[in-house]
């Protein structure tokens, strides 16, 4: 008997019309396998309103929706792209300053036809490795393991491609005592002049310094419904609305989705999602990442490695040039 | 100091009420927050803006802490003109606009920091100097803008590069433009870091999220003030997170050396032949 898709256990508020319809779409071709009636009809009906509905509800998110598929329990983590997209996937610990943070994961593979290092956040996917990921947020040994292995790629020739995904980086007496500060500063001065390709890509959430300490390179891409942005929704409402009941409004203003950044020129690239977004069809956003790395690096990897350093200079360079005035 | 004769209608002789919160300092006399002295703000400002008593640092402007720091009149202001212009159209319960022009009015500053060439004890520097008093010194395009041509400039004209960070982070009403100007002054840093430039980083009450993570943390030699509060997060995030009571003395200055961030803790009034000695040794 073919195995009936049950719709996602999570709903977001906005998905719940749709999530309704995949139920009962579910229900039909059920119906249909197990009492041998014959809804093709019905069945093609409901396909053809499920994804206008999908295609109506995901062109007009707003930034707070955005954020909440960001952080959708079903959506692909940095584990499950290199599962995905990342062949021979050998994972390498140690960053020989303290210990090994589970929050951010560090190996080499192959992804298209480029050996590459791959650094990335993970949040976890059930409980228990939510936990030890403490939830995504990387304390600074993660981005000191980081740096070493990104400079172990500098030393043999590996270009570097991160996933960020995070809602910022741990806020903890053991992650200030340890110099959380000091490994992302370090992080961002390091990836600035690293000697290799640096390809960047933001699958989540890119909360603050927590995304930047793995985030700089020469070219920052972005999935279609990932968010980035200086500070979380949650925390600019308190401080600006003082209280957190505000953070749609934050959200908006803050211009963190991946078309307000790439109209701002923060980001090079959006990464189109499938339809419904990456929980709904994890494999196509591994595809979508996995053209653009390769497509990228064939790119960079033409150029000598001082004038790739040169142009990604330049490219920092203008950040925020645009939002100063003499 | 500038900023007092600027704001005459707090001087003691059109005060008509006596004032009840002392900790905000106006008027001739003032009260120590440290150890509730009372004492006369000339001689508070005169030794570097410290309690005579207890040598509590209180914070100061950027036009204070040039005026105290450097040569007198060696000065040379640069990129003054440079002003925000909202980019992202921002507005909470209030237009960043409508902010930017009451900081600017407030401050007499487009922003939040002033750079420049100065002497220090002869010595030439570049110099950069957050201004607390503008916005929170917080961080935003113009002042990463500031921040990357001092640095380019000290780059180009080897000289040895000072910026002293006071600041709660980057700027909210810019966002991602703010993050990325963490990602700006450290490139241009690491420019700087490969022609043999020196960095001098001083941190000041307080210096926390955005700046800590970038320029403040990536000195050559990094110094502090005494009791400065410094970190990434702030102590109230932090205690929400954890829902625990943080050590005492977290995050100051004197913990972050014991913890092994700093290299130096140095009274105001020992900055400048401090910075002279370490141009000094460093051959600059």
């Amino acid at each position: 008997m073919a195995k009936t898709p049950s719709p996602p256990a999570f709903s977001l508020e906005f998905e719940k019309p749709i999530l309704q319809l995949e139920k009962e779409l579910a229900n039909l071709v059920n119906l249909q396998e197990t009492k041998d009636v014959d809804y093709a009809a019905e069945i093609n009906g409901l396909r053809t309103h499920l994804t206008a509905l999908l295609k109506k509800t995901y062109q007009n998110l707003s930034a707070w929706e955005t954020v909440q598929v960001a952080r959708h329990p079903a959506r692909p983590q940095t584990r499950d792209y290199i599962d995905m997209i990342v062949k021979d996937f050998d994972e390498v610990h140690g960053d020989r300053t303290y210990g090994d943070d589970k929050t951010m994961v560090t190996g080499m593979g192959r992804i298209g036809g480029h050996k590459v290092m791959v650094v990335g956040h993970h949040k976890g996917r059930d409980t228990r490795e939510k936990i030890a990921c403490n939830f995504g947020c990387a304390h600074p040994e993660g981005y000191r393991k980081a740096l070493a292995k990104m400079q172990f790629a500098e030393k043999f020739g590996l270009p570097v491609v991160t996933f960020i995904d995070t809602p910022g980086a741990y806020p903890g007496i053991g992650s200030e005592e340890r110099g959380v500060a000091e490994a992302i500063a370090v992080n961002l001065r390091e990836m600035a002049r690293l000697k290799t390709p640096i390809v960047c890509l933001v699958i989540g959430e890119g909360g603050s310094g927590g995304a930047l300490g793995i985030g700089v390179g020469d070219r920052l891409a972005m999935l279609q419904y990932a968010w980035y942005s200086v500070i979380s929704p949650e925390g600019c409402s308190g401080i600006l609305w003082k209280g957190g009941a505000n953070a749609a409004d934050a959200a908006e203003a803050l211009k963190l989705t991946s078309k307000s950044l790439k109209e701002l020129g923060v980001i090079d690239e959006i990464l189109e999602e499938p339809l419904g977004a990456a929980h709904r069809n994890p494999r196509a956003a591994g595809d979508s990442i996995e053209k653009y790395v390769d497509k990228t690096l064939r790119e960079l990897k033409r150029l000598p490695l001082d004038k790739l350093v040169d142009e990604r200079y330049e490219k920092l360079r203008k950040l925020g040039t645009d939002a100063v005035t003499a | 100091m500038a900023t007092l004769h600027n704001a005459p209608a707090s001087s003691w002789e059109t005060s008509t009420t006596p004032r009840k919160n002392v900790d905000v300092p106006e008027g001739l006399w003032l009260k120590c927050p440290e150890c509730a002295a009372m004492i006369y703000r000339k001689i508070m400002e005169e030794q570097e803006h410290t309690c005579p008593e207890c040598r509590h640092h209180f914070r100061v402007t950027a036009q204070q802490r040039i005026t105290c720091l450097v040569d007198p009149g060696s000065f040379e202001e640069m990129d003054a003109n440079l002003a925000p212009s909202d980019p992202l159209k921002f507005t909470d319960k209030k237009a960043y606009t409508k902010r930017l022009a009451d900081e600017q009015k407030k401050t007499g500053s487009k922003d939040g920091l002033r750079a420049g060439r100065a002497f220090i004890k002869g010595r030439p520097l570049m110099i950069a100097v957050m201004d607390f008093a503008f916005m929170a010194g917080s961080m935003g395009a113009v002042v990463g803008e500031k921040i990357t041509r001092a640095v380019e400039r000290a780059t180009r004209e080897n000289l040895p590069l000072m910026i002293i960070s006071c600041s709660g982070g980057a700027r909210m009403q810019e966002s991602t433009l703010s993050l990325m100007q963490m990602a700006k002054t450290s490139a241009a840093l690491a420019r700087f870091h490969d022609a043999g430039g020196l960095f001098i980083s001083l941190l000041s009450d307080p210096t926390y999220g955005g700046v800590t993570a970038s320029f403040a943390m990536l000195g050559d030699v990094i110094f502090a003030e005494p009791k400065a509060m410094i970190g990434f997060a702030g102590p109230r995030v932090i205690a929400n997170t954890i829902r625990a009571e943080l050590p005492a003395g977290f995050q100051t200055a004197e913990f972050l050396q014991e913890k092994g961030f700093i290299d130096k803790i140095v009274p105001r009034n020992e900055l400048r032949s401090q910075i002279a000695r370490v141009i000094d040794y460093c051959n600059k």
